[in-house]
């Protein structure tokens, strides 16, 4: 027998592993990555590989050479943000925008907050916004989906978001009525052949990653349950009243980067709070901003927005609201 | 509310109960119950019977220790106990297997129980009856209620809900009867007609044991419970049974409990109707490498070593000893540590297998929070704790973790949480002490 | 200059002088008065905020100092004599001469004396691994070497040897005190620096009897009390098994350190002992920096 090994308890340990969780992540995104492919053609292969490329080179010359530390890039979380990244831009983006994106995702989104675990913002959208704001043009110009099984090869064509069409059209004056004939049906919305950004444009291949992480306890029903369900109410109360000026909650759910920021960026561990009762206020609150922003912002869609205003909130929350105590609530008998 | 499902390994739950030899020197360590130590009444050279008082618990909290077996008092002095630190004992020769008078150690059933209440108490007190499932709490203490207090359900103790011990299995499946008459009893010495038996629903054989002869018992009623770890902590079982919830900082009398261990039960069995003091227990010895894993009944004070080598011997491979289960169980430094009353388990572990993982930075998962039982945030109070913040500790109720090991079992970045809480709950409860002082 | 612009600079210039005003007002509602000689001792304090003195704080000490009205007692470690002096001479008041102190660590169980039996895995914390067990080597008195006190030292003065596995004091210790209070088996000891930093000390603070504490340590104090005998001066007491050497009447005259049957009588920046004969095995003169 060799020496005896003294620790305190437990002296088992789960399955989970930040590796597991995280690469468990990056293959609930598969569906929506072939999806894009299908869309974009190869010019979201190229989005995706510069983006995750980028992200992990930074991530990697920041840790070695700017910290002097260890070297964490296999970890997966850089990949995560990389492909995040690629989800939240058009398939056109020049590659020189995107690197900046992903400089400015893993330099000051991550590694400036120290770090995996430290971070108050999802790195992925501090990149994402930042692209919006110093490259509007570039950022909102998105190709128009053309199946990579469709004849002919022409140059790609540009075309508006279901969200911009509805926004552009609400200002002229015109009424829902009048702008459904653009609008796409939600069988394409859920399919994804619309304009969009590269990861957004198909729910149903992002529906497919979220329940894999549901069923694998990867995420948990909280956030996106309250996040979904603030959006349809408050949505659903306009669309009520006026619904010749408000769509309806379906149309919101299934445009936009609705489905990728309530399952894959809402739900980001890091930037999201701890107990329960927290998240589900946090997913009610991005719910709402992001329709505020939709219904009466400038923007016509307020997803990034909203998740990143709740992340500042998040270590409030995490103050604010416990977990229910054992022993606290429910009086015996 | 919580908890987690670590793989159940009851590798020995089939195997019969079988004696252990007796051994040719026991110590018998003097604190084997929570509470103040017990003062040896031998000395060095006397020579004593196997039942026979050696020591004897003389503050509130404390109870009597009996010889296991009849020989020679060789000293009394200090071994190494389960706690690794070096504490008082009384070291036994065994010469031959003499008992006291008026001990029963037939297998003959006695059911009727013609002591009053207090004739109860007293006998399981005499006879030093602890809490088996491994806190050890003096049991004729439980059964004594404070003025003011209202007690209507006695709860027994048949989760076993740590992965591979299967002593109190056996126990529910080779002793059924002695059980309940035993849970009768303490009935009796609380004064309360309903008692609640828990038993996880992974134990279909002893639910179906049970069951079946409880209906001959008023009163007594069997309850499947979902499978899930701690599902036999204290506060956990009265919540599954009652949906009482004892609130923080009291004692399960607060909502009109009071929780007994299966074996338990036997011991009072014994002790009440057999007249024999608590001198022997059921000790599970298991571990993926031993050859011969089993259920053994082993005389208190006989060393872990003769144990593991009636299960086949030490394997090579072992890197870690554990008194207990792996989820709440205490890694040994020494196989010459003798076993006490509170032991259930010896656990052989490998070193691959009981070796912690990295430790890399927390990713607020929220899993720790999630899985906790009670409600509180591991992640925050261990770093709090880490940080000596003790005023905060004490504000997030580390004094409420029941120490179950669940949020460190979970942490998918092997984070150290339960070794900072127990820290923090040290320091905090010494500070609460001071306070009152 | 159009009309916006004079609006603007008028309405911020309001703003900004009426705030002023307020905050004139405020400032001098609120004023606290303190005693000036506060600022001026607290300039000569060493701003290390380390508590060796007792209070939290160089602001706090030069508070208790000014309310006091007097010196006695009080000491700033880190400062020494000569800071005490000055403010002495600042505040016109008497200083009072203390030793200089330095943390002495009392376990020489290191893995070559104390072999290691069992290998702890866990948190890097001291005080929890003495709740959990008694020590990687059995001693349940002895170093821990998870660094605790390394921890809490504001001046980088100890240090854990990888050799040994014992933390080492070293000549930045100001004697603050921090891992007297850190270490949870109360190993380290405020000790006089000493005449040219020589030390004589028991250096185990194990207090079992002979046999188990010889048993985890061949350098342990067994309390056989050999040097009690061979100490002319009174100046050791044995308690518990354990001998300790009182600083204040010890002449340093290292009588013990050649009687003790285990080593466990440490000498500091002694010079080397002539061989005598038989005798010549004299414990081995610590590396240890002063």
């Amino acid at each position: 027998m060799k020496q005896l090994t003294i620790s305190g308890s437990p002296h088992v340990h789960g399955q989970d592993t930040i590796r597991g969780l995280m690469y468990g992540v990056v293959l609930a995104m598969v569906p929506a990555m072939l999806v894009s492919v299908y869309f974009f053609g190869l010019d979201a292969v190229r989005v995706m590989l510069i983006s995750v490329g980028a992200c992990l080179l930074f991530e990697f010359l920041i840790q070695k050479y700017l910290l002097k530390g260890p070297v964490s890039i296999t970890d997966g979380s850089a990949v995560i943000t990389g492909i995040l990244l690629s989800f939240n831009v058009p398939s056109n983006l020049p590659w020189g925008i995107l690197l900046i994106g992903a400089l400015v995702a893993i330099g000051i989104g991550k590694m400036s907050f120290g770090g995996l675990g430290r971070n108050i913002f999802n790195p992925a959208l501090v990149g994402r916004v930042f692209l919006l704001i110093s490259f509007p043009v570039q950022m909102t110009t998105w190709p128009i989906p053309r199946p990579i099984v469709a004849e002919g090869i022409t140059d790609a064509i540009t075309g508006p978001t279901p969200l911009g069409i509805l926004k552009e059209g609400l200002r002229k004056g015109e009424s829902l009525q009048d702008l459904s004939s653009q609008l796409p049906d939600y069988l394409t919305t859920l399919m994804g052949n619309h304009g969009g950004c590269l990861g957004e444009v198909s729910a149903i291949a992002l529906l497919i990653g979220a329940a894999y992480m549901l069923v694998r306890r990867i995420i948990t029903w909280h956030i996106p349950a309250a996040y979904l369900g603030s959006v349809v109410l408050f949505s659903g109360i306009f669309w009520l009243i006026d619904p010749t000026y408000y769509a309806d909650p379906l149309f919101h759910l299934l445009t936009g980067g609705m489905i990728l920021g309530i399952f894959f960026m809402a739900t980001d561990y890091t930037t999201s709070p701890m107990s329960p009762s927290a998240q589900l206020v946090y997913g009610a609150g991005a719910g709402i901003i992001t329709m505020i922003i939709r219904i009466w912002g400038a923007y016509p869609e307020g997803v990034s927005f909203a998740i990143l205003i709740m992340n500042a909130v998040v270590p409030l929350l995490d103050r604010g609201l416990k977990p229910r105590r054992f022993g606290e609530a429910i009086k015996a008998q | 509310m919580g908890g987690v499902h670590p793989p159940e390994q009851k590798l020995t739950a089939g195997k019969a109960i079988e004696v252990l030899p007796v051994p040719s020197v026991l110590s018998i360590p003097l604190g084997q119950a929570l509470g103040a130590p017990s003062r040896a009444v031998v000395a060095k050279g006397d020579a004593v019977k196997a039942g026979q008082l050696i020591a004897r618990g003389e503050a509130f909290i404390s109870a009597n220790i009996h010889s296991p077996v009849s020989g020679k008092v060789l000293k009394v002095d200090e071994v190494i106990d389960t706690s690794g630190y070096r504490k008082p004992a009384i070291s036994i020769q065994t010469e031959g297997d003499e008992w006291m008078d008026g001990i029963d150690r037939s297998p003959e059933l006695v059911r009727e129980c013609l002591l009053n209440q207090e004739a109860i108490v007293a006998r399981i007190k005499e006879m030093g009856i602890v809490g088996l499932g491994g806190a050890t709490f003096p049991s004729h203490v439980k059964l004594m209620v404070p003025g003011g207090k209202k007690v209507d359900t006695l709860i027994i103790n048949g989760v076993e809900c740590e992965p591979y011990l299967t002593s109190d299995h056996r126990l529910m499946l080779e002793r059924t009867e002695e059980v309940l008459i035993g849970t009768t009893i303490l009935m009796k010495g609380l004064g309360v007609s309903k008692a609640l038996i828990g038993i996880e629903g992974n134990k279909p054989d002893a639910l179906e044991a049970l069951g079946r002869l409880a209906g001959a018992y008023p009163g007594i009623s069997v309850h499947a419970l979902k499978v899930k770890y701690p599902q036999g902590g204290e506060k956990q079982l009265i919540r599954a049974l009652t949906g009482r919830e004892v609130p923080s900082g009291r004692l399960p009398l607060e909502v009109g409990c009071v929780v007994n261990n299966v074996g338990t039960a036997f011991a009072v069995y014994e002790a009440v109707q057999k007249n024999k003091p608590l001198v022997e227990r059921v000790v599970t010895v298991t571990g993926k490498s031993l050859t011969r894993p089993g259920n053994f009944l082993v005389r208190i004070g006989t060393p872990v070593s003769a144990l593991i080598e009636a299960a086949g011997g030490v394997p090579e491979s072992t890197g870690k000893v554990i008194n207990g289960g792996p989820m709440m169980g205490k890694a040994l430094t020494s196989l010459d540590v003798p076993v006490v009353k509170g032991t259930s388990g010896i656990l052989l572990m490998d070193d691959t297998s009981s070796a912690r993982v990295e430790v890399e930075p927390c990713i607020r998962c929220s899993r720790c929070v999630s899985v906790c039982p009670m409600g509180l945030e591991p992640y925050l109070l261990a770093l709090l704790s880490a940080n000596e913040a003790w005023d905060r500790v004490e504000t997030g109720r580390a004094m409420d973790c029941i120490e179950c090991g669940s949020c460190q079992y979970t942490c998918p970045s092997g984070r150290p949480l339960l070794d900072h809480l127990r820290l923090g709950k040290a320091r905090v409860g010494q500070i609460i002490r001071n306070r009152r002082n | 200059m159009d009309q916006t612009v004079l609006f603007a600079l008028l309405s911020l210039g309001t703003l900004g002088t009426g705030s002023a005003v307020i905050l004139y007002f405020v400032a001098q509602r609120f004023k606290v008065i303190e005693d000036p000689r506060i600022d001026v001792v607290n300039e000569l304090l060493p701003a290390a905020n380390c508590g060796g003195c007792g209070y939290a704080g160089c602001r706090n000490f030069a508070e208790a100092i000014v309310k006091n009205e007097s010196l006695e007692g009080l000491n700033c470690p880190v400062g020494g004599n000569e800071v005490m002096q000055r403010i002495a001479a600042a505040l016109g008041l008497e200083a009072e001469m203390a030793d200089p102190l330095i943390a002495v660590v009392r376990c020489s169980g290191s893995h070559e004396h104390a072999p290691q039996k069992v290998k702890y895995e866990g948190a890097s914390s001291c005080a929890f691994a003495h709740n959990l067990y008694a020590g990687e080597s059995g001693c349940p008195f002895g170093c821990l070497g998870l660094g605790d006190c390394v921890v809490s030292c504001d001046f980088d003065a100890i240090y854990i040897d990888g050799s040994t596995g014992l933390p080492v004091v070293d000549i930045r210790c100001v004697a603050c005190g921090a891992c007297v209070k850190a270490c949870p088996r109360g190993i380290i000891e405020l000790r006089p620096k000493g005449k040219k930093d020589r030390r004589i000390y028991v250096s185990c603070v194990n207090e079992e009897k002979g046999g188990p504490a010889r048993k985890n340590c061949a350098v342990a104090c067994i309390g056989c009390g050999k040097c009690v005998k061979v100490c002319a001066f009174d100046a050791i007491r044995l308690e518990n098994n354990l001998a300790w050497i009182d600083p204040k009447k010890c002449t340093l005259c290292r009588k013990c350190v050649a009687e003790c049957p285990t080593d466990a009588i440490h000498e500091l920046n002694f010079p080397p002992r002539k061989p005598r004969g038989e005798e010549a095995a004299a414990p081995e003169t610590q590396t240890q920096l002063s």
